[in-house]
């Protein structure tokens, strides 16, 4: 009834209330918020050596989310990728082994198996759009069966042994902080970039809102899929080029857990599971507070199910206050 | 058709001073009329005037600031839908609210399932076993109020949307409405249809129930409509028994300007260029779409299509845009063979603005900068790797935003499906204006667009053929085809079975090609 008399009041805290909730930086201030509460209660959180064996933890996770996001945007989604660093650890790891690798101890065999790794998610990554393209078949189906097939791969290859005795070159590039940190910052500046300033970017967004119109308009529709599961596929060879040097052994069960970690973060950051919505900023923030939760409930000396738990419920909080703060930013 | 119902019939509905604003700004301004029992009123006004909102507090979504409605003389005050509907409102909206999963009799059915054990009772709890026969039976009941003839068993997505528009009604009639509100119910209706529509709705008024008719379709209003309230900027600027109104009158009330015409002058002699063809059209048949299709599309002129629904006409358009495939002939753009695919033909220099704009023309969550620079995009970037520049995008949709006029109010990032018929299309049409097309297809251009933008998107239509394009406009409304363009054909059965030129435009004439023979 007197919505009219006391418009101009509300108006002076409604709007920047409102800019503050629809963008990007909620998260981001969300984890800070998390940070301050936990610092006094969890040993060490604040510490130096806590903050490098966060981020380092971080990257990988990072890098799945960025790729993620592409296939995301384009509205599907890759349930495939831990399988993906599951089989290009274990072909890296065949590859450039000290005892018996394929590609010997040449200068070459190290760029060789990164290659190698490299053509692997790649082409993991292209038999999905292309089932997905092609065949019209749907995202969820298609990735999640190619998740079973390549996880079985990756273990037949190795006959479920990790392998060990990788040169120290070779693991350096994910397990030395000074390699991974440049390489996932760029990686993730030009995938931020890609989507955001580049025809390709805007397309996949046109695809993912609404495919039908975006094919009236010219847009390669099958295409632009089929890129979207590359990166996706590529950044997951990376992240598992980590994730190998962080362990130094490559391994068929690598990354297995990550997978709900990269939804979760993704989501988390904005990224929207309908497609068509999303940025990579958003996600950056995202994976920052699902890393700071593991972290911190790790030095809480939880014991593994707590942790599960715990995360769940902190998720599933942070997921409320993210749909309360998108309903305050529709607000007309 | 002369109206039966008598100037004497007792009041059924009345708005009495109805007030609604919105964050101060007022969008109904003391609204008062009323709706007599036995007897169809029109409401029409132009996107915008207040309908929606007078709607939305006659159906229990809103309520007013100040001024009170009247059902048969008592206060009507709901608060919700569902207490509106029980006081005897019902409405069937142009978005139909039906389920194409479930069967014609469970979408009947749908707000009360007869039960086991209490076959008349109708309850909403949704517990307990459902009666199958009596459900069968109550369906049957409710589709003989509209007179269809179906098996209450098929599943609804196998049904026509006029069909499907007969059921939403059968649906309302179920609750046994004092007032029956239809908004735009033929916007996707064949002319059998909507013809079946509007003797149900006669026989509905005979009945003795009051009749809301909505509808931006100004002929169907004066020739179906006893009465008539025309809404401007949320107030009632004329009411009145339609036989007191021209169409002329009604348009000048709701546009708050005279328009010269419904149409802008044409005079095609100044920009058609007979020696130029644009789009060369040979013997194009696909099987059981269109059969021998040829003609030519010259530049600087508008082609006009006209058919009933179903004769393929936007199925020609699709296979001329290169969405569907033919099976034979030709297909030439400014001279040279058609290349595969939209994005060859757009390369060519063709666009299309299809039938279902919030289907395939826009991205409704998209923004307005977004929609419009999507086909663009490739011409817009800088280098081989697709960069956009910010600045020339914005630089670029403010041209072209000011070119079509829309609307001063929006900004560019904000999401489409936030705006009007008429300014969305202006988007659509948009779009392809960056392309500067050669070649222009235009499906249902002005379709649920009130009067004054579709006066302005034949403007921009004139405009375009005056720089040289070659346009092909595909419209039901006949009125419209003869208004705008040059040149018409007509299609029947896949086939062009007429075609006129301008001096030989009659409304006859091109009834009888387009009926089937």
């Amino acid at each position: 009834m007197s919505s009219a008399p006391s418009r101009p009041a509300a108006a002076a805290w409604v709007t920047p209330l409102r800019s503050w909730a629809g963008s990007d930086f909620f998260v981001l201030v969300l984890s800070a918020v998390y940070f301050l509460i936990l610092t006094p209660l969890a040993p060490g959180f604040a510490s130096t050596g806590n903050a490098l064996s966060l981020i380092t933890s971080l990257l990988p996770l990072l890098l799945l989310a960025v790729g993620q996001t592409w296939v995301l945007v384009s509205g599907g989604i890759d349930l495939s990728v831990t399988a993906t660093i599951a089989l290009t650890s274990v072909l890296g790891g065949l590859a450039v082994n000290e005892v018996s690798g394929w590609l010997g101890s040449g200068p070459f065999a190290i760029p060789g198996a990164i290659l190698l790794m490299l053509a692997a998610g790649a082409g993991v990554g292209f038999l999905n759009g292309l089932a997905i393209a092609r065949l019209r078949m749907p995202p969820f189906m298609v990735t999640l069966t190619s998740l079973m097939f390549f996880s079985g791969v990756a273990v037949w290859l190795t006959q479920s042994q990790p392998i060990g005795s990788l040169p120290p070159t070779f693991t350096a590039f994910g397990g030395r902080l000074g390699w991974a940190l440049p390489v996932a910052a760029l990686l993730t500046w030009v995938a931020h970039l890609g989507l955001s300033r580049t025809v390709l970017g805007r397309w996949l967004y046109a695809v993912g809102q609404n495919a039908r119109t975006a094919e009236v308009s010219g847009v390669p529709v099958r295409t632009v899929t089929v890129c979207a599961y590359v990166v996706s596929g590529l950044l997951a060879a990376v992240a598992s080029l980590f994730l190998t040097g962080q362990a130094e052994t490559a391994s068929p069960v690598l990354g297995q857990r990550m997978l709900l970690d990269v939804i979760a973060a993704t989501v988390i950051g904005g990224v929207s599971l309908y497609g068509g919505q999303g940025r990579i900023l958003g996600v950056l923030f995202g994976v920052l507070f699902i890393r700071l939760i593991d972290n911190s409930l790790n030095l809480l000396g939880l014991n593994f199910t707590l942790i599960l738990m715990t995360k769940g419920a902190v998720i599933l909080l942070a997921a409320w206050l993210d749909g309360w703060r998108r309903q305050l930013a529709r607000m007309a | 058709m002369t109206p039966v119902a008598s100037s004497h019939a007792p009041v059924r509905l009345q708005f009495d001073g109805l007030q609604k604003s919105f964050f101060g700004v007022p969008v109904l301004r003391s609204v008062s009329f009323s709706v007599r029992a036995g007897a169809i009123t029109a409401l029409v006004g132009e996107n915008g005037a207040g309908k929606s909102t007078l709607m939305n507090l006659l159906g229990g979504n809103l309520t007013p600031d100040a001024g009170q409605i009247l059902l048969e003389g008592q206060p009507h005050r709901p608060r919700t839908p569902a207490e509106a509907q029980r006081a005897g409102i019902a409405f069937v909206h142009q978005e139909l609210n039906l389920f194409g999963n479930l069967s014609v009799a469970e979408n009947l059915c749908l707000d009360g399932f007869p039960l086991q054990g209490s076959p008349d009772a109708a309850t909403s709890s949704g517990l307990g076993w459902i009666n199958r026969p009596a459900l069968q039976l109550l369906a049957r009941n409710r589709l003989d109020l509209v007179g269809l003839k179906l098996d209450p068993n098929t599943p609804l997505h196998r049904l026509s949307s006029g069909e499907r528009q007969l059921v939403e009604i059968a649906k309302a009639l179920g609750r046994h409405p004092r007032v029956l509100i239809l908004d735009e119910p033929t916007t996707s209706l064949s002319a059998p249809e909507c013809s079946r529509l509007f003797a149900l709705m006669r026989e509905l008024r005979s009945e003795g129930l009051a009749l809301i008719f909505i509808s931006h379709s100004l002929s169907d209003v004066l020739r179906e409509a006893d009465d008539l309230v025309i809404l401007r900027d949320g107030a009632v600027v004329a009411q009145g028994p339609c036989r007191d109104f021209s169409s002329q009158q009604l348009i000048t009330h709701m546009v708050g300007r005279t328009l010269e015409q419904l149409f802008p002058p044409r005079d095609s002699k100044r920009s058609l260029r007979q020696d130029v063809p644009c789009l060369e059209v040979r013997n194009v048949t696909q099987p059981g779409i269109v059969r021998d299709i040829s003609f030519t599309l010259h530049s600087g002129e508008i082609l006009g299509m006209a058919g009933l629904m179903g004769a393929g006409r936007s199925e020609l358009a699709r296979i001329l845009f290169g969405l569907d495939p033919h099976a034979s002939g030709e297909i030439r753009i400014g001279g040279e063979l058609a290349r595969p695919g939209p994005r060859g033909r757009i390369q060519q220099g063709v666009g299309f603005l299809t039938e279902d704009r919030r289907g395939d023309g826009l991205s409704l969550e998209s923004s307005i900068a977004d929609n419009m620079t999507l086909v663009s995009l490739p011409q817009l970037a800088r280098t081989a790797i697709g960069w956009l520049d910010p600045t020339t995008l914005r630089q670029t949709v403010q041209t072209i935003r000011e070119s079509v006029r829309l609307t001063a109010t929006a900004r560019d990032e904000q999401p489409v499906k936030t705006l009007s018929g008429g300014n969305q299309q202006k988007v659509v049409l948009a779009k392809w204006l960056l392309t500067r097309p050669k070649v222009l297809i235009l499906d249902e251009p002005t379709r649920g667009i009130d009067v004054g933008a579709k006066y302005e998107i034949y403007q921009l239509i004139h405009q375009l053929a005056d720089q040289g394009a070659g346009i092909l406009v595909i419209s039901s409304e006949i009125e419209e085809l003869l208004g705008l363009c040059d040149r018409l054909l007509v299609l029947a059965k896949g086939q062009i079975r007429a075609e006129l030129p301008r001096a030989e435009f009659q409304q006859e004439r091109i009834l009888a090609a387009a009926l089937p023979a």
